[in-house]
């Protein structure tokens, strides 16, 4: 699968209260959020995103909480991939968990401005920049984080495995 | 070759004589919890696995602290739903007024104990780490999956070991040393990693300090904060636990990524300033801006030894006229010790706003939002843009005594800059 959009670029230390701010964890579904997201910090994100759209930030992106609600602000709002340097941990899982895909590849972020278009091929992990003309490569999935995403995500493995178990 | 604790731990709970950084093992739970923010998002996830029940109701709990007693009609939906759902499951369940701040409450009430694995929808479930067991923060779809399940995927994480040698200062307490710590490796400086805390300054530190430390983990990037059980941990434990547990230690032959040493003997109360954890500086380093709010609570520092040192600074005088301060106990129990001992007197009549057990303004749900420009010192965990208000509210994160000496002086203060001054 192909996924094709234009970036929207951010520093290190994203932290998933500037991504989903707690005064809108009272909402639950990505609709909901989705008119927050990043609110705190690109008060226009919401008015500019289009679907598709790729989030490229450093460092550490989704530090802080545990809230499932920043990767559903994220999908909601029409974002198709985060690339960035590095994720914090439980952001990872739960991206992977609810479908948002995410890479790891910090020439893509260095190599990428607010504005370019990205197509990223999710198979391959490849990366390339229409705008400026260059292609990367992001560190590839381990094998069972690909396990889990083709199952379609956390809840449909485990169904999956209780359903085995059961037989 | 030997294990870390975080290692030891992991292999107990997956049946295996040993397990290395960077393997992915299934791994056994003992606690499983979320709250009224994660709890229904988890809740759904359950629904659709089409199993009739948890895989053990007393290993399951479900905590209504952040946004309750309920803030809004859309927050008293959700702690609806997730009350509704643990009482049909018989999950462990605490009300208003008999709970409180589920990283206070769990191992204040003998839920989460040594060389267990704990997984909880919420990032500060590292807490517990501190009791020397394995406990970390994932999303409401981990959850959702783990309380059917009884078990979870995990990545054994490299561990990192951080020595603590000497003896502490009066009024640094494990607030410091973490916030120190925090500023030095940075808030990724731990990424996906274990932290284990060792050293004479740990020993010497009270439990309720030491989960203090283990809390911010988080905010070094870490998957989980561990200190080893020793005397402190086993009377702590011993007078709560409700189930049996089989404590484990680091093997003397542990293969650490990294160890990093401390000496705490200079170290000051530390402050950290707007916007990160990781902006620590020394207090004798730090700006003296005027403040117009302090909190004084929280699963960081929210329990009674905290009161306590709060009060201490507090006692005979009076919060500045242009501050409020707000004290939250972080459970009813240290509500409740807290008013025998007439701590809660004392911030009364020192002016501050006293409430019952709630997680509120820490991540700017409620009671206490930031204006713009306002600058507020907490002893939270985390002060990041928005995070208490307003994006251009400041944050300014101490330990107990720090915040109730500037909630006094009505600037960023330490205690001695206000004990020094004769009682008003």
């Amino acid at each position: 699968m192909t996924l094709r959009g234009r970036v929207h670029k951010y520093g290190a230390n994203v932290d998933t209260d500037v991504i989903i701010p707690a005064r809108h964890l009272n909402l639950n579904t990505a609709e909901e959020l989705a008119p927050h997201c990043m609110e705190d910090i690109d008060a226009e994100f919401a008015q500019r995103v289009r679907p598709g759209d790729v989030i490229v930030a450093d460092t550490n992106f989704g530090c802080g909480s545990s809230r499932e609600h920043a990767p559903l602000a994220l999908k909601g709002a029409g974002v198709s991939c985060v690339v960035a340097k590095s994720f914090a941990r439980i952001f990872y899982r739960n991206a992977i968990n609810l479908g948002l895909p995410i890479l790891e590849c910090a020439e893509a972020v260095d190599g990428s401005e607010a504005g370019d278009e990205l197509a990223v091929e999710l198979e391959t992990g490849t990366i390339r920049n229409l705008t400026k003309d260059s292609e990367f490569k992001a560190k590839p999935y381990p094998e069972f984080m690909l396990e889990l995403m083709r199952a379609g995500g956390l809840v449909e493995y485990t169904k999956r495995r209780l359903a085995s178990e059961k037989r | 070759m030997g294990m870390t604790l975080a290692e030891k731990i992991l292999a107990a709970h997956c049946d295996r004589q040993e397990v290395r950084p960077g393997e992915l093992i299934n791994c056994q739970v003992d606690f499983v919890l979320a709250n009224d923010v994660t709890a229904p998002l988890a809740i759904e996830q359950f629904r659709k696995l089409g199993v009739p029940s948890v895989f053990d109701r007393q290993r399951v709990a479900m905590i209504p602290d952040h946004f309750t007693p309920n803030k809004d009609i859309k927050s008293a939906e959700n702690a609806k739903m997730m009350k509704e759902f643990a009482l049909e499951q018989g999950l462990v369940y605490y009300e208003q007024g008999r709970g409180g701040v589920e990283h206070a409450l769990l191992p204040d009430d003998g839920w989460v104990l040594p060389g267990e694995v704990v997984v909880g929808a919420d990032s500060h479930t590292c807490t517990y780490g501190a009791l020397g067991c394995f406990a970390t923060g994932m999303g409401s779809t981990d959850i959702g999956c783990a309380m059917a399940t009884g078990d979870i995927w995990m990545r054994v994480p490299p561990s990192l070991k951080l020595v603590y040698q000497g003896h502490l200062n009066a009024w640094v307490g494990g607030k410091d040393i973490i916030l120190h710590t925090i500023g030095d490796i940075g808030t990724d400086g731990a990424l996906y990693s274990a932290m284990e805390f060792h050293g004479e300054a740990i020993s010497q530190l009270p439990m309720e300090s030491r989960l203090t430390m283990s809390n911010m983990a988080i905010e070094a990037g870490a998957k989980a904060g561990l200190m080893v059980p020793d005397a402190t941990t086993l009377s702590y434990v011993r007078a709560r636990a409700r189930r049996e547990w089989q404590a484990q230690e680091p093997d003397p032959d542990a293969e650490y990524a990294e160890v990093r040493e401390y000496n705490v003997e200079a170290l000051e109360p530390t402050v950290a300033l707007p916007h990160s954890p990781g902006n620590a500086v020394p207090l004798s380093q730090a700006p003296r801006v005027e403040i117009d709010q302090v909190f004084i609570g929280s699963c960081t520092n929210g329990r009674l030894s905290d009161l306590r040192l709060a009060a201490q600074v507090m006692e005979g005088r009076q919060v500045h006229p242009r501050v409020r301060c707000i004290v939250i106990p972080c459970t009813n129990d240290v509500y409740i010790a807290a008013l025998k001992e007439g701590l809660l007197a004392i911030f009364a009549e020192a002016g501050c706003a006293v409430s019952t057990p709630t997680c509120g303004p820490c991540l700017g749900g409620y009671m206490g939002i930031l204006a713009e420009g306002e600058r507020c010192v907490a002893t939270t965990n985390r002060n990041f843009p928005g995070r208490m208000g307003h994006p251009k509210a400041e944050v300014y994160l101490g330990n107990p005594a720090v915040a109730a000496a500037s909630a006094v002086a009505g600037r960023l203060a330490g205690p001695e800059e206000v004990l020094g001054s004769a009682p008003k």
